[in-house]
């Protein structure tokens, strides 16, 4: 699963919100890679701490947020040792995001170009002719009218607002782009259609994904490789296709058999049974052996490791090198 | 557009109720103001002053309360307010140009210094959240702005004025001095009008700095915000054009709605420093009963309230594109 | 349609009030752990303990003139004498009955007023809305002093009816436009349409559900108003509207105004009674913060995070 050309190295990094009831770990250890040019999805319950690890990695926290332990490697450096001054050199140039509610994450106040040109200046002393320029190119790459730079958000329909969104992600090229649930907001037509201009932006461009969503299905068909969370903890990451023909961790199989497809035999829906654990004191061993249908004795006290599989990461004793 | 329209609607509509408050009110109240106010000024004003003051006053009862109304309303905004008793033989017009002179001169300036130093003061607080500036600053400021406004000033005169002597007792400039342009009479009246205008500000910057800090507060949570710190940009260029210009918004209503407390709490400190201004006059002509400059004044406080009021608002829709488009 | 994760938890949702009880322990509780709030009550509660147990505390007769004027602080007279030959310190304490009951009285009927418009101005909608607006925002932008000053002029100066009457009229305005913001906000959650579709009568849904969920915010702005009205009746007793005769911290002001007690050499005639009106008006902003506090806990103090 090593790549040789990683973009993104993530390695144990822990997250803690900090509340008046003592430290609530959100994001426990987790470590993943990103390959360039490379689609990974990473999906979880509402809580699970996707969105929190996303930001963590964009070290886009706010208190009482903060990064516990580990490390975030981009392109060989330790995002979690910079400071502000130097992170601000490669955010956006190098590393851009993408968040789930254009109509949250623009600037109300301002025009669509002006928070172009903010991004732009912020990093490069082009002319204003120039900016303009590659302005007009970026809102065309997205499909929007550059007539538009001169509107305000509230004026732009939903998905139109979101490829603004993306158009402004993309502006400097960048290697990494960082998505959180950006088509949650919209139905399902334009779901898909930004999504396939997503894919679209990424073979033309190059750029390596993080995308964070709930929705299975979308991911299913766009991703090169998954990562399921469960608590805070990444159970499962492998191939998003060998996930779906053969999922390993209980969490994984019970995610695969809780939703219909359209096609093949009809079958019963199961659901996973109970509830996600409260993370202020998580449950001992194995986080998910109160719900697992295989839990056995060990999974109570002993916590695993993220086994090495010829095709998956599975954090599940079931697959121990002695079972 | 509408935005602006519907404002100026509520400008017309606040001024006909203040001017219909003036016109109700000495016809409910017990007594009969205008007979007195006329049985004192027998014999020695025109014959158009006495109909100005029948009029808004409702003395005579041979014409109707309508036709005395639309007469009142006429007179009104013709600048006809009738003569003061207390200046008198000045007309109530004439006395109400001076006094608004140097109450905009003190309270204005005043104001406009405290809202803009509180609400930079609230949104570097808010900036500078878990820092010393955010845990003292609340308590401090919430005891400051409950402080009587007029307690402020009577403590300034004592321990200034009296006990110090720094600044003079009050008054707008030396009583031997007459009005002038001259450097040095304007340094008379930055002296006389340093404590009250010190006063006012210190009471009243504190509220804009709460909500302020606590607009910004939740602003600065926005996801815009964080975008604007991801897209790597200087953090004076989000506070202020990110956060700042968003949180100021329902604050800039906030100083429109409370502006006529504002001014309630100048009149007062005028009143303890004997300073020329509208808010003194208003005390004087409650005094000596001159109920026509006692009307004209409060109609004067309204309109120059609504007259900020739409200047606000204007502002708010200069600065929010959003206002701009509802209808 | 999103497929999502089937689970057995229930969508997390703020929680629903809809019993008196849960409503005033919930309140009980958040209050005694704000420090502000704290402060607030201490204080209130000593005026008003002083207010009630005045005849014990005061060691002389208020209005008794029989002592030497303008004495200044000694064993026999606390706070010293004032320019006719009272003791200060047992007008303060008499007086505090008739400040407390101004603020108390004056703040809780312009609650109810902004209550009643605010709420219903919400609930009713459409033209009632409009026209509800329009009177509260009238209300609102005329100055509040120069109207007082007005009406009590016109009613000859007037008692204390007269002063609580001016004080409600320009103090309910404020807080409804708060209560409507948030009846606004209310209106449409899922538990109303419950209650709607339940068959309940607009006034019950009114009174058992939408204004527990207010409480907080009500609670607020009476303490707001009882802050106004405190300030209020000081200003106007201090330029001599109300009855000058009465016994209140306004009206000793007003007296030693009058008689020019800084100028004489008695400032604490001018500084007691203004203490005390400063220290009650503190007391409600204090409240009234810690209660913004609790409605809205992103404003509450920050812990300073390690580094």
């Amino acid at each position: 699963m090593i790549a040789t050309a990683s973009v993104l190295d993530v390695r144990n990094l822990s997250v803690d919100y900090m509340t008046s009831r003592g430290a609530v770990r959100a994001v426990d250890s987790v470590s993943l890679e990103v390959a360039k040019g490379e689609f990974l999805g990473i999906v979880g319950e509402s809580g699970c701490g996707k969105s929190t690890l996303l930001f963590a990695i964009a070290r886009l926290l706010s208190p009482p947020a903060e990064i516990a332990s580990g490390s975030v490697l981009f392109k060989g450096r330790d995002m979690v040792t910079l400071g502000e001054t130097e992170l601000r050199h490669i955010r956006w140039h190098d590393y851009s995001v993408v968040m789930q509610s254009a109509m949250n994450a623009l600037n109300p106040v301002m025009t669509i170009g002006a928070q172009l040109k903010d991004a732009i200046e912020a990093h490069d002393n082009m002319p204003a002719q120039r900016v303009r320029a590659r302005s007009e190119e970026v809102m065309r790459l997205v499909g929007i009218d550059p007539l538009h730079l001169k509107s305000y958000p509230h004026q732009l329909s939903g998905g139109m607002r979101q490829r603004a969104m993306i158009a402004m992600a993309l502006v400097f090229t960048p290697e990494l782009v960082i998505m959180d649930e950006p088509t949650s907001a919209l139905d399902v037509v334009a779901q898909r259609s930004l999504m396939l201009q997503i894919k679209e932006l990424q073979r033309r461009i190059g750029f390596a994904a993080v995308f964070v969503t709930h929705d299975m299905s979308l991911v299913s068909h766009f991703s090169d490789r998954l990562a399921v969370m469960y608590a805070g903890q990444v159970v499962e990451i492998g191939a998003t296709r060998m996930m779906f023909e053969d999922p390993k961790h209980p969490y994984t199989k019970g995610l695969m058999q809780s939703f219909p497809s359209i096609s093949g035999p009809k079958q019963r829906l199961v659901g996973i049974a109970g509830s996600p654990p409260d993370l202020l004191r998580p449950p001992s061993g194995c986080r998910f052996h109160p719900r697992c249908p295989s839990v056995m004795t060990r999974c109570l006290t002993e916590e695993p490791p993220l086994y090495v599989r010829p095709d998956a990461l599975v954090k599940c004793h079931l697959y121990s090198d002695d079972a | 557009m509408s935005y602006l329209v519907r404002r100026l609607e509520f400008f017309a509509i606040t001024l006909w109720a203040a001017l219909t408050i003036n016109f109700i009110l000495p016809r409910v109240m017990p007594g009969n103001p205008g007979q007195a106010m006329l049985v004192r000024f027998h014999g020695r004003v025109s014959p158009q002053a006495i109909k100005t003051i029948e009029a808004a006053f409702g003395v005579r009862s041979d014409q109707s309360l309508v036709q005395q109304y639309f007469q009142y309303l006429g007179n009104t905004l013709r600048g006809d307010l009738g003569v003061s008793l207390t200046f008198f033989p000045n007309t109530v017009g004439d006395v109400i140009k001076q006094g608004l002179l140097w109450t905009i001169g003190l309270v204005g300036m005043a104001t406009i210094i405290a809202f803009l130093l509180g609400t930079l003061l609230g949104m570097l607080s808010a900036w500078w959240r878990g820092g010393i500036f955010d845990a003292l600053l609340p308590p401090v400021f919430i005891v400051i702005s409950s402080f009587p406004y007029f307690l402020l000033a009577l403590l300034a005169l004592l321990l200034f004025s009296i006990t110090l002597d720094w600044f003079p007792l009050g008054f707008a400039y030396d009583l031997n001095s007459s009005i002038n342009l001259s450097w040095s009479f304007v340094g008379e009246v930055a002296w006389h009008g340093f404590l009250p205008a010190l006063t006012i500000v210190i009471t009243s910057i504190g509220g804009w700095i709460l909500t302020m800090r606590n607009t910004m507060i939740t602003t600065l949570a926005e996801d815009y915000v964080k975008m604007a710190r991801a897209k790597g940009l200087s953090p004076l260029r989000i506070m202020l054009t990110y956060a700042g210009r968003n949180a100021i918004l329902p604050n800039l209503t906030g100083f429109a709605m409370s502006l006529g407390f504002v001014i309630s709490g100048a009149i007062l400190v005028e009143i303890v420093f004997n300073y020329p201004g509208v808010g003194f006059m208003l005390l004087q002509a409650v005094n000596s009963e001159d109920f026509a400059l006692m009307q004209a004044l409060f109609l004067l406080i309204t309109v120059a309230v609504l007259v900020a009021v739409l200047a606000a608002d204007i502002l708010t829709a200069w600065l929010d594109p959003r206002t701009r488009d509802t209808a | 349609m999103a497929v999502r994760i089937i689970t057995d938890q229930a969508p997390v949702e703020t929680p629903m009030v809809s019993s008196q009880s849960g409503v005033v322990g919930t309140l009980a509780r958040a209050l005694v752990s704000n420090r502000k709030a704290l402060a607030g009550i201490v204080v209130v509660g000593i005026f008003a303990v002083v207010s009630i147990f005045a005849g014990v505390i005061a060691p002389y007769d208020p209005n008794a003139i029989q002592f030497e004027p303008i004495l200044g602080p000694s064993r026999a007279h606390l706070l010293g004498t004032t320019g006719n030959g009272q003791d200060i310190f047992s007008q303060l304490v008499w007086g505090t009955r008739q400040s407390l009951f101004l603020a108390l009285v004056a703040g809780l009927m312009a609650t109810v007023i902004a209550v009643v418009v605010g709420v219903s101005a919400a609930y009713l909608g459409g033209l009632w809305d409009h026209v509800l607006n329009l009177f509260t925002d009238v209300f609102l932008v005329i100055p509040t002093l120069p109207l007082m000053i007005v009406v009590a002029a016109y009613a000859k100066g007037g008692g204390i009816l007269v002063l609580i009457a001016v004080i409600v009229i320009t103090g309910w305005s404020y807080g409804a436009r708060q209560l409507r913001s948030q009846a606004l906000s209310l209106r449409n959650r899922e538990f109303l349409e419950a209650a709607r579709a339940r068959g309940e009568r607009s006034f019950y849904i009114i009174v058992f559900e939408i204004l527990p969920n207010m409480t907080s915010l009500i609670v607020a702005i009476f303490l707001g108003a009882a802050l106004y009205a405190v300030l209020a009746a000081a200003g106007l007793q201090f330029i001599g509207l109300g009855d000058s005769n009465d016994l209140s911290w306004g009206t000793m002001l007003h007296w030693a105004q009058n008689n020019g007690a800084l100028l004489a050499g008695s400032p604490l005639w001018v500084l007691a009674p203004g203490f005390c009106i400063a220290a009650l008006g503190a007391a409600f902003a204090l409240l009234n913060y810690a209660f913004d506090e609790i409605g809205n806990p992103a404003l509450r103090p920050v812990r300073r995070t390690r580094t």
